[in-house]
């Protein structure tokens, strides 16, 4: 530690602040790591991410981890019917090496647009690149500071996969509904809650997304223009900032909900929980 | 009334140190009482600037136990009795002595600012400008900055990796929020906005938020508003497409 003029403490994860500033880094990065390590190992698992107590017909939970389905692999303990495959069944030409599990097929999806989102940039450059890892404390001194302008310009993509997550939100509200039968009967499980809750919160998050906040009006310089009345685009607008407000809070909420919902599933359909429903099998 | 400890930066940009102090606290004292307490009783040479005492002017910023903060708003009893109480001069600007610093730096950018251009058009039959109040609440968001430079300081571009040569700072990224989304405006800052005030250095991580003592939400309002504008013009081949089919005459 090298002390300034001004008495300022200088050097990497120098400081004068005397208050815990660590704790936030490292709740935020620890908690998204459990995330990640989760995510990976159900991703990997390519079973039990179907339950449907056995019963053919329209209905059953689908983990929202392995939702689309694009291809489905027969023969496997806890996997969905073919009939709910976009494409059938898993292709042969697939290599030995990779994992035939559905939910490698659509996961970018997803983590793509969360990576980029405004608010996860904020997190992991704060918790894992220390840039800065918190106010007013050093990070990792850097000949030339780029920011944002040169490896990491990609993150202007951000807009793109927010169309594919708001695909994701019509899908997964889909398997709610989907979650609401079971051999075509129609009835309501903690199963059918907790996907239910899901696209809802997942909705949260994407509808109050900076880039759906400058879509909706924040690309405009007047609302009332040209007649003094104010746009359905304003109103739009203010919805979007309202949940933007609290972005953050969607942010969590909506990724520590998609994780419970599969392990929930999982649990079920490997027989380790029991599902009430008003079902009775 | 209890006697609290206190450490205060004495010197100027090239040599100085921590000094320590010793004051007897009363009841609703802030951090500039301290200060003006010491510079009478204790050392009347300390250099401090402050001028409205009530949080508007913008002058007296400071970091407190190394946290940037107003030092008229900054009440002692948000500290425990027993703690020492550090105060520094900003760290991102050069000292002039003790806690003053020179944040000339600052009006310098203000300067580059193309200024509110409005259309003459847009007056109305007797000659006055009229907007409506939806449409300027995001601007008069903005128009709270008392200029007081604390985002400014704690901006890790500008504060570790000195980058003053490629970025403006959150101060004047909301300037220009304010002017770019005003609606009698016509002038176009976007590509300046980019290429010479330094958006895409800006990496959002909020620090400038977080210590703003008029809760100006700069970096959700101002910051990511401006750089979804520049996604706009220049990272986004879709919308360059929309763009090009339906340009205005
Ligand atoms: S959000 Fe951007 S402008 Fe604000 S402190 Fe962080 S890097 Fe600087
Ligand atoms: S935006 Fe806030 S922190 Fe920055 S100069 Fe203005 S009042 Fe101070
Ligand atoms: S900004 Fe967070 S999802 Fe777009
Ligand atoms: S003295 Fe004016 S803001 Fe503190």
């Amino acid at each position: 530690m090298t002390e300034i003029p001004g008495g300022h403490h200088s050097g990497f994860l120098q400081s004068n602040r005397a208050d815990k500033w660590w704790i936030e880094p490292l709740w935020t990065g620890l908690g998204f790591l459990a995330f990640v390590v989760y995510t990976t190992w159900a991703m990997f698992q390519g079973d039990h991410y179907w339950w449907s107590a056995g019963q053919g017909g329209f209905g059953g939970y689908l983990s929202p981890f392995y939702s689309p389905l694009i291809f489905i692999k027969q023969g496997v303990a806890g996997a969905a019917p073919m009939d709910h495959a976009w494409f059938g069944s898993w292709p042969g030409w697939w290599p030995k090496l990779i994992p035939a599990t559905p939910a490698i097929l659509i996961l970018a999806g997803p983590l793509s647009f969360r990576m980029t989102c405004y608010y996860y940039r904020k997190f992991y450059y704060r918790a894992y690149f220390m840039s800065p890892p918190a106010c007013a404390v050093e990070g990792i001194s850097q000949k030339k500071y780029k920011g944002e302008t040169l490896l990491l310009v990609f993150q202007n993509l951000h807009r793109y996969t927010l169309y594919i997550a708001l695909g994701f939100v019509a899908i997964l509200s889909y398997d709610g509904i989907l979650s609401l039968f079971r051999n075509g009967e129609f009835g309501i499980g903690v199963g059918s809650l907790i996907l239910i809750i899901n696209p809802i919160l997942l909705a949260g998050y994407v509808f109050g997304c900076h880039a759906f906040r400058h879509i909706t009006g924040g690309n405009q310089d007047c609302f009332t223009c040209p007649n003094g009345k104010t746009s359905v685009r304003y109103k739009m607008w203010k919805g979007v900032s309202r949940l933007n407000a609290r972005h953050m809070f969607w942010a969590w909420i909506s990724m520590i909900w998609v994780a419970f919902a599969d392990i929930y599933i999982r649990m079920v359909s490997s027989g380790k929980w029991i599902d009430y429903s008003t079902w009775g099998y | 009334m209890s006697l609290r400890n206190f450490q205060i930066y004495r010197g100027d940009g090239t040599v100085g140190e921590m000094k320590s102090y010793q004051l007897e606290i009363e009841k609703g004292m802030v951090v500039l009482d301290v200060i003006h307490r010491i510079q009478a009783e204790q050392a009347g040479d300390l250099a401090v600037r402050w001028n409205c005492k009530a949080g508007k002017c913008g002058s007296c910023s400071v970091e407190i136990n190394g946290k940037p903060k107003l030092s008229c708003m900054t009440r002692m009893n948000e500290y425990a009795e027993d703690e020492t109480i550090s105060i520094r001069p900003l760290k991102a600007f050069p000292i002039m002595r003790d806690l003053v610093a020179d944040v000339s730096w600052n009006y310098e950018q203000n300067k580059r600012i193309t200024p509110f251009k409005p259309d003459p058009s847009s007056k109305n039959e007797s000659g006055d400008y009229v907007m409506m109040q939806e449409d300027i609440d995001r601007v008069q968001e903005f128009r709270k900055c008392i200029e007081c430079y604390l985002c400014q300081n704690v901006c890790h571009v500008l504060r570790d990796h000195e980058r003053k040569d490629a970025f403006v700072g959150p101060r004047f990224m909301i300037r220009l929020a304010g002017l770019e989304m005003h609606p009698l405006d016509m002038q176009d800052r976007i590509p300046d906005v980019k290429n010479s005030y330094g958006s895409g250095m800006c990496n959002i991580t909020r620090c400038c938020t977080d210590v703003c003592p008029e809760h100006i939400q700069i970096t959700d309002n101002g910051i990511i508003p401006m750089k979804e504008r520049v996604v706009d013009r220049y990272y986004d081949p879709v919308m360059k497409l929309i763009g090009l089919i339906f340009r205005r005459k």
